[in-house]
């Protein structure tokens, strides 16, 4: 079965460059514009994998991840954050937030896949 | 979908944000001190950073970032942003913007001096403390262990991965000696939770080299005290590997706060059976790659040690999925269930994916459009062709091809509002790029201006908006340039040293008015006449009003600015604005205070193709009169008539005095004044405000008319607005009732006919 990724990323560039990266990788992708979206597209996600940018309107990446983890059905749900920020504090945010990992922007499709597999099985 | 595709999709979505941006760096101008402004400002630079980063746009990456980073000290409130800093974020904007449109063109349009300059002060802003290389050290460094197998190619191209020892000695150019570590991982049960996976970590590890484990269970609590979601177990691993420990710890470098990991070069670099007091086994990578299920038995008889010595290691391994699988299980439960009772529902759910795939607007060319558009039209004229003919056949009007007709009519009156919908944006792009202008010429002419816009949302019909940035481009030159005064000369008038420019957008009788206003000298009449006298348009006594002295602004080839500037051009300004606004089908005006500035209003037309008509009659003529314009209709009885001077009338309506105009008088179908009983009075409002009571012969119905324009198939008729085609095939003119309730002020239908004749 076709392992499901949810994305989360409000620019819409980044969004199809995610679509079309991870459906040529052989993924089912689903996708959401922010973080209250994100939070609301779970359950249609079902999602084995999350990708989420951390600037978002709305509700942001660090907000995202405090809501997937306290949601008993998807709290251990690998999520990377996806984000331009590789300063260790953002990282430490997400992590404290309860991220799994991170893919440092520019976007580099086989730095996301090689992400991708390297939490889930 | 392809790349270039998406990189469209890009610019695109930088127009967004550069709108964005521009309107949020306003707003902070103004005092907004939301922080959701300043994070949306930070949002547009960092997303078109992000974009920009992945297809290779440097120029642009670099300038994001050192904007994006002064944004940031921004939204830290570390940096305040007041009148200085915002003049440097906006220019920085236009730079942005320069920059994105070089990126999308392919080079040029960039000044590339303005750009440095500008990296400089946005640098100096966040304490001049930015490392240079950022942008390149910053993205390549940090993800450099995200990925073990693709960056691990050396100088060499020596694939490390598939190493065995075995090789080693036919190895071609082995650079660096394997070595053994030693690992310790114990991870913490936040290891777990965050959704990482020690068997993947495992899994990770061993593509490194030469790996053999064992597991640590001691800790492990008989099952009915286990807790499921806990970390038990830890991990001691000997690894042979020629990447070094860099390569180790980027392993765990999503795990490393919630393990303990311990990584030390092992004695030697053989022998590990005699340095590790384990069993060492090889590390199966099969047990990870089939689908792991959890078999009560199993468990058991690995959770209570069952087993050969050998094959220890292999069962603890499996055993330490079987728990996460547990603790990921039950978490999952619901989920698995939830999947199978969908399963009905899949159509509906892939429906549902699809549609969150797209985005919700598409994009269409307008050629297609304005094709459907056409098409709309013709349709409209046949549908009132078909009704009139149906009407003229069946006397009764009770058949069903009337029924049907009606429900056509409808029909099409809702196919057409539509498809006017596509067409209808707001006005706020032409207005966002008139900001620019002004703060260009601001420059240019070392004057302070505020520019204030006002109804940015006013929504009207692309043909309009795209045809309405050339000349308000003009008018904001104009009045920046020529309207208001230098800071010093302001402060001599007791003004503030700041001018203001205010570009107004709304809806007015099925309208749309633009005011541009300034609160500069105002026009100076005595100079404009002067000018006027000089240029041979007007005589040397001519007497003229304060208003037609205005209007004189609007002649070709008129220029009050003492010397010719490179900002308002040769004169040739304001004669192609009134063209371009008339070709339009509206109608500019200006209104002028000596010390107090002026106003520029613009009318304009909400949609250039229909327009909802009074077919009325008038000396045996079919005209149609815009409805927007009519506020009521009235039989006037001879009573309400009251003439004065020589051919002026009134009628009084409800108690109120309202001037009686002729309209065939005006326009010259007859000679002699109807008489106002025997027509029907059309109660207008027109532009300024004034109502005025248009008499026509009779009304002979609404109808909704198609707009062909007489300046494209004909010429500019005065007092004409338009033609169209009726349901019976014959042409019809639009009234210009404007300029008919202009005509009845004594002011001559072609005004410029009249100063010539003056001159």
């Amino acid at each position: 079965m076709k392992k499901r990724v949810l994305t989360v990323d409000d620019s819409r560039t980044i969004r199809n460059m995610l679509l079309v990266t991870l459906n040529n990788a052989g993924f089912e992708t689903i996708q959401a514009e922010d973080g209250v979206e994100g939070l609301e597209k779970l359950d249609t996600a079902n999602p084995d994998v999350i990708v989420t940018d951390i600037n978002m309107p709305r509700l942001d990446g660090f907000g995202f991840i405090e809501g997937v983890r306290k949601n008993d059905r998807y709290r251990a749900v690998p999520i990377l954050v996806l984000t331009t920020e590789s300063d260790a504090e953002k990282k430490n945010r997400a992590r404290q937030a309860g991220a799994t990992g991170w893919i440092v922007k520019p976007f580099d499709p086989t730095k996301l896949i090689d992400a991708i597999e390297r939490v889930t099985a | 979908m392809d790349m270039n595709e998406i990189k469209e999709i890009f610019f695109q979505e930088c127009e967004e944000q550069l709108a964005e941006l521009e309107s949020g760096l306003l707003k902070l101008n103004d005092g907004d001190r939301d922080p959701e402004t300043v994070n949306a400002v930070f949002r547009a630079v960092h997303s078109i950073k992000g974009g920009a980063g992945a297809f290779g746009l440097d120029d642009l990456v670099s300038f994001a970032h050192v904007f994006e980073t002064t944004l940031d000290c921004v939204r830290s409130n570390r940096l305040e942003p007041n009148q200085d800093v915002l003049k440097v974020m906006l220019r920085s904007a236009d730079v942005l913007a320069d920059l994105t449109n070089a990126a999308r063109d392919g080079g040029g349009g960039v000044d590339e001096a303005r750009s440095r300059q500008l990296i400089k002060e946005l640098e100096a802003l966040a304490n001049g403390e930015l490392p240079q290389t950022a942008t390149e050290s910053a993205p390549k460094s940090a993800p450099a262990g995200v990925a073990p197998p693709a960056p691990a190619v050396n100088e060499e191209g020596f694939q490390p991965v598939a190493f065995s020892f075995d090789d080693f000695d036919t190895g071609d150019e082995p650079t660096i000696e394997p070595s053994t570590y030693e690992i310790v991982f114990k991870p913490k049960s936040d290891l777990y939770s965050k959704g990482n996976d020690a068997t993947l970590l495992l899994r990770d590890l061993s593509r490194l080299g030469e790996m053999s484990i064992h597991c640590d269970m001691d800790t492990l609590p008989p099952l009915d005290r286990m807790n499921p979601e806990d970390a038990y177990f830890s991990w001691k691993i000997s690894l042979k590997t020629d990447q070094g420990e860099e390569a180790i710890r980027s392993v765990f470098e999503f795990a490393e706060w919630d393990c303990e990991l311990d990584v030390a070069l092992a004695g030697g670099t053989v022998g590990m059976e005699e340095d590790l007091p384990m069993q060492p086994v090889p590390f199966d990578l099969s047990i990870l790659e089939e689908e792991p299920q959890a078999p009560a038995g199993e468990q058991d008889r690995a959770a209570t040690g069952e087993g050969t010595p050998r094959n220890a290691a292999v069962a603890a391994a499996q055993t330490a999925s079987n728990v996460l699988q547990m603790a990921q299980s039950t978490a999952r439960v619901s989920p698995e269930n939830a999947r199978n009772s969908q399963s009905a529902s899949a159509a509906q759910a892939a429906a549902q994916q699809a549609a969150s795939a797209a985005t919700p607007t598409i994009r269409v060319d307008l050629d297609r459009v304005d094709r459907l558009i056409n098409l709309v039209g013709e349709l409209v004229i046949n549908q009132a062709m078909l009704s009139q003919s149906v009407i003229e056949n069946d006397t009764n009007g009770t058949s069903s091809i009337n029924m049907g007709l009606e429900e056509l009519q409808q029909l099409t009156r809702e196919i057409q509002d539509s498809v006017m919908a596509i067409r209808a944006q707001p006005v706020k792009p032409v207005f966002q790029r008139m900001s620019r202008i002004v703060r260009e010429i601001a420059d240019m002419t070392g004057k302070s201006v505020r520019l204030i816009t006002e109804g940015e949302n006013t929504e009207v019909d692309k043909t309009v908006i795209d045809k309405l940035a050339e000349p308000l481009t003009h008018m904001i030159r104009n009045a920046v340039d020529h309207g208001l005064e230098t800071p010093e000369k302001r402060v001599a008038a007791g003004k503030s040293p700041e001018g203001t420019v205010r570009l107004t957008a709304k809806h007015r009788s099925g309208r749309i008015v633009i005011e541009l206003a300034d609160d500069g000298a105002g026009i100076n009449r005595e100079k404009v006449r002067q000018k006027a006298i000089d240029n041979d348009l007007i005589a040397a006594d001519a007497n003229l009003s304060d208003e037609e002295v205005d209007n004189l602004i609007f002649h070709a080839g008129f220029s009050t600015a003492d010397k010719i500037s490179d900002i308002s051009g040769r004169g040739v300004g304001m004669d192609v604005v009134k063209r371009s606004i008339q070709a339009l089908g509206g109608r500019i005006n200006i209104s002028s205070k000596p010390r107090q500035g002026s106003i520029f209003t613009m009318s304009l037309p909400l949609t250039l193709a229909v327009l909802d008509g009074m077919v009325v009659t008038v000396a045996n003529q079919t005209l149609v009169v815009p409805l927007t314009a009519i506020v009521e209709t009235l039989q006037p009885e001879a009573s309400a008539i009251h003439s004065f001077g020589s051919s002026q009338r009134l009628i009084s309506i409800r108690d109120s005095f309202c001037p009686l105009v002729d309209v065939g008088r005006i326009l010259n179908f007859r000679g002699a004044q109807a008489n106002p009983v025997e027509g029907v009075a059309l109660l207008v409002e027109s532009e300024g405000g004034g109502q005025r009571a248009l008499m026509v012969d009779a009304i002979q119905g609404q109808r909704q008319v198609v707009i062909k324009s007489l300046e494209a198939n004909y010429t500019h008729v005065p007092g004409i607005a338009a033609a169209t085609i009726l349901g019976d095939g014959r042409v019809a003119l639009i009234l210009d009732v404007d300029a008919i309730v202009a005509a009845s002020r004594g002011q001559s239908l072609k005004p410029e006919m009249s100063l010539a004749a003056a001159g």
